[in-house]
């Protein structure tokens, strides 16, 4: 277990301020430097960096985190129309709204553990994603979905005397305007400010608290503790990272639909973090990351562009090829996902992040071998890494 | 009442497809301890049996049109009713029914892979590792039949002698506001048949006894001599069947399309929670219970005062079941309570 030090992490939180705030520069090879997939980067790195702390720390496993983000979109919205198209207050509301509904959310869902947790959480987020559809519709607008429109109050921005010239003003951070890389920035800061919030929160008697509680429940409460304050804590500080990650959603594209809220999309952030590594800091970004950009990547790809790389093998060959892979790419890109996600399951539940320790203390291993020290430092056992 | 007799009978079809997946998924859990996300998969993989059937009796021939004379027109024909004529004609007209057959084994055979093949790596490890791994194989297994069947719904007519509806209201002297499709009374017969089949399986066989036994204590009749696991993968298999018949009678209903078992999935653990982890009699009865209260909650005079009731209010009864009493209505007493 690499043990954790303040210099550690310092080291650790500076190289991960550098690393995003250079993403379009070293991403660039790969072709993912771009202001939109970069955008997404962040928010979903945002998403699961707050999921994480509720699954990571305390094992209860939410199927329901897409509600909280459904919630920080409308409420960004809303605030767009009604009070100002600078980001702050949008940002702001989203997160206290999305707060406040983690609190009532949460206060039913975790007087249950467990497999129960989870379907309560999933029953909620369903009930939320059937009524944004059906009768919340004039506040969610349905199917269509949230948008802004030219003659909305923006009570704060008509005020200050901001009317628009022509069309929908767009989305500002105190005059710079939210869209492209500077878009991606606020939600990079963000995400660097949500980074160290959560390493904060592992790193204090909260989080060990909370540790504890995934550990061993039953001993916890025998040695008289209410465990609950303390979850409760946790899930509303995840459902306000999401709502967060929400809000953002609606600045750089303002516009809040009800299919974000479905389970299908809570159990995406599920998968980021196992593919990353639950429990551990970096994680859920590294797996955010890793399933937005191939997300991206594999969508793009037809069978025409399948054709062109495997124009070296005869006719034959070159079509089954193509039909088989074809089957990963594009539209069935969520086959590529589900088999990525029950492998990491199976072999890797520590996830990503696992991986890269166990190579790592591989190589050490064999290091030492070489100097004559076999099997004294790092042993086959890998904790998650912190 | 003759709206409530109607209600009524709208709620049990619907109660009955509930009910069925939530036996798997009762029985799933109760034998074998496995939370298994992939259960609506089932479902959905069984409706397709269907629709893989019919695509199988209706491959066709072009054949010369006589009826049109003054150009060369072309017809598909289905190779059956050139062979067989009228009897031909009729097997694809009951096309559905027929799929039971082709449903059965092939059910069986996934359900025997899966458990072997992956569940079974799974008994030892948490509640929240069988989720996440039996939920990334139900979207692969969706995945697959939406690259094979496309995501648009296929339409299943069932057999033209039950299209119609049966009056029930004069049968039973309510007058003829009374109606029912008879392919839903078809499945609601058909839910209770395989219901009936599944308990008396249980309760008078040697099998079925053996497996109740498992289900009380493993170790114990591990240590007896019997080969519990074996006996555990066949009733994984029949669970498969179970949900995978529920799927294939379902396709007249509903037009399956590949998210259809996610549709059902949820909806069916709900019902299992509310009936109670591990109770069969208890998912059973829950979810006749909840179409029920479902089709209730869909009448007007009931949305008119409570608006969106009707999309919410079984999840609504499930969060209160699990606070008032978290062991649902027919569980054990300290069956995953917590």
């Amino acid at each position: 277990m690499i043990t954790a030090t303040p210099r550690k992490d310092l080291l650790l939180m500076g190289i991960f301020t550098l690393a995003v705030l250079t993403m379009p520069i070293w991403l660039a090879p790969i072709g993912a430097s771009y202001p939109d997939l970069l955008q997404r980067f962040a928010i979903f790195g945002i998403f699961a960096i707050g999921f994480n702390i509720l699954f990571g720390l305390t094992g209860y496993l939410s199927f329901g985190h897409a509600a909280f983000l459904g919630v920080g979109s409308y409420t960004a919205v809303w605030s767009f129309k009604l009070l100002s198209m600078s980001v702050v207050p949008a940002v702001i509301f989203g997160v206290i709204t999305s707060g406040l509904f983690a609190v009532v959310i949460g206060y039913i869902s975790l007087r249950r553990s467990g497999i129960y947790f989870s379907i309560l959480t999933l029953a909620f987020a369903q009930m939320s994603y059937n009524l944004a559809y059906s009768v919340l519709t004039p506040i969610t607008n349905g199917e269509t979905g949230l948008q802004l429109s030219l003659n909305d109050p923006r009570a704060l921005d008509s005020l200050v005397g901001v009317t628009p010239t022509s069309g929908i003003p767009p989305t500002n951070f105190f005059g710079i305007e939210m869209s492209g890389y500077s878009g991606f920035y606020f939600c990079a800061i963000l995400m660097i400010i949500g980074f160290y919030i959560s390493m904060r929160i592992f790193r204090s008697p909260f989080g060990m608290m909370l540790r504890a509680v995934k550990s061993n429940s039953n001993r916890m409460s025998y040695t008289g503790l209410n465990m609950r304050p303390y979850t409760l804590t946790a899930f509303v500080i995840s459902g306000m990272y999401a709502g967060l990650a929400g809000s953002l959603m609606a600045v750089t594209d303002p516009l809040a639909g009800a299919e974000r809220m479905q389970w299908t999309a809570s159990g995406e952030v599920v998968l980021m973090t196992i593919l990353g590594g639950v429990g551990t800091l970096i994680g859920p970004v590294i797996g955010a990351g890793v399933i937005k950009y191939f997300e991206n990547i594999f969508s793009a790809i037809n069978e025409n562009v399948l054709h062109g790389i495997f124009d070296f093998l005869p006719e034959i060959l070159q079509d089954g090829a193509v039909a088989v892979l074809s089957l990963f790419v594009g539209e069935g890109w969520h086959l590529t996902l589900g088999m990525l996600f029950m492998l990491i399951v199976v072999f890797l539940p520590g996830g990503m992040v696992e991986g890269f320790t166990r190579i790592y203390s591989r190589i050490r291993n064999k290091n030492n071998k070489n100097n004559g020290e076999a099997g004294s430092v790092g042993s086959a056992e890998v904790q998650p890494g912190e | 009442m003759d709206a409530f007799v109607l209600q009524v009978l709208n709620g049990l079809d619907k109660g009955g497809s509930y009910a069925l997946i939530a036996l798997g998924l009762t029985l799933i859990f109760g034998t074998l301890g496995v939370v298994n996300f992939a259960h609506g998969a089932l479902f959905m993989l069984g409706a397709f049996c269907a629709v893989t059937l019919k695509k199988i009796l209706t491959i066709s021939k072009q054949v010369k049109d006589e009826s049109i004379t003054f150009f060369d027109a072309f017809k598909e024909v289905p190779y059956l009713e050139l062979w067989f004529g009228e009897t031909g004609t009729a097997i694809i007209d009951y096309a559905v029914p027929l799929s039971i057959l082709l449903a059965i084994p092939v059910m069986l055979l996934i359900g025997l892979a899966m458990e072997r093949g992956l569940i079974r790596f799974f008994y030892k490890r948490t509640h929240a590792e069988q989720i996440l791994v039996t939920f990334g194989l139900a979207i692969v297994l969706q995945e697959i039949v939406k690259a094979f069947f496309g995501a648009n719904p296929v339409p299943m007519p069932p057999p033209e002698l039950l299209t119609g509806s049966a009056d029930i209201g004069a049968a039973i002297g309510l007058g003829d506001s009374v109606i029912y499709p008879w392919w839903r009374l078809t499945y609601l017969l058909f839910a209770g048949i395989i219901i009936a089949a599944v308990f008396s399986f249980l309760q008078f066989t040697t099998f079925g006894m053996v497996v109740r036994a498992g289900m009380q204590d493993r170790e114990t009749v591990g240590l007896l001599g019997i080969n519990i696991e074996r006996r555990f993968t066949i009733v994984f298999g029949i669970a498969a069947v179970v949900s995978g018949l529920a799927g294939v009678m379902y396709t007249p209903i509903v037009p399956p399309d590949y998210h259809l078992g996610m549709d059902f999935l949820v909806l069916s653990f709900v019902v299992v929670v509310v009936g109670g982890m591990g109770s069969l009699g208890g998912a059973v009865t829950a979810g006749f219970l909840l179409g029920i209260l479902q089709s209730f909650a869909s009448m007007n005079e009931v949305k008119e005062i409570l608006p969106g009731i009707d999309q919410i209010i079984i999840f609504l009864v499930a969060v209160v079941i699990l606070l008032v009493r978290p062991r649902g209505l027919m569980g054990r007493k300290g069956v995953m309570e917590s």
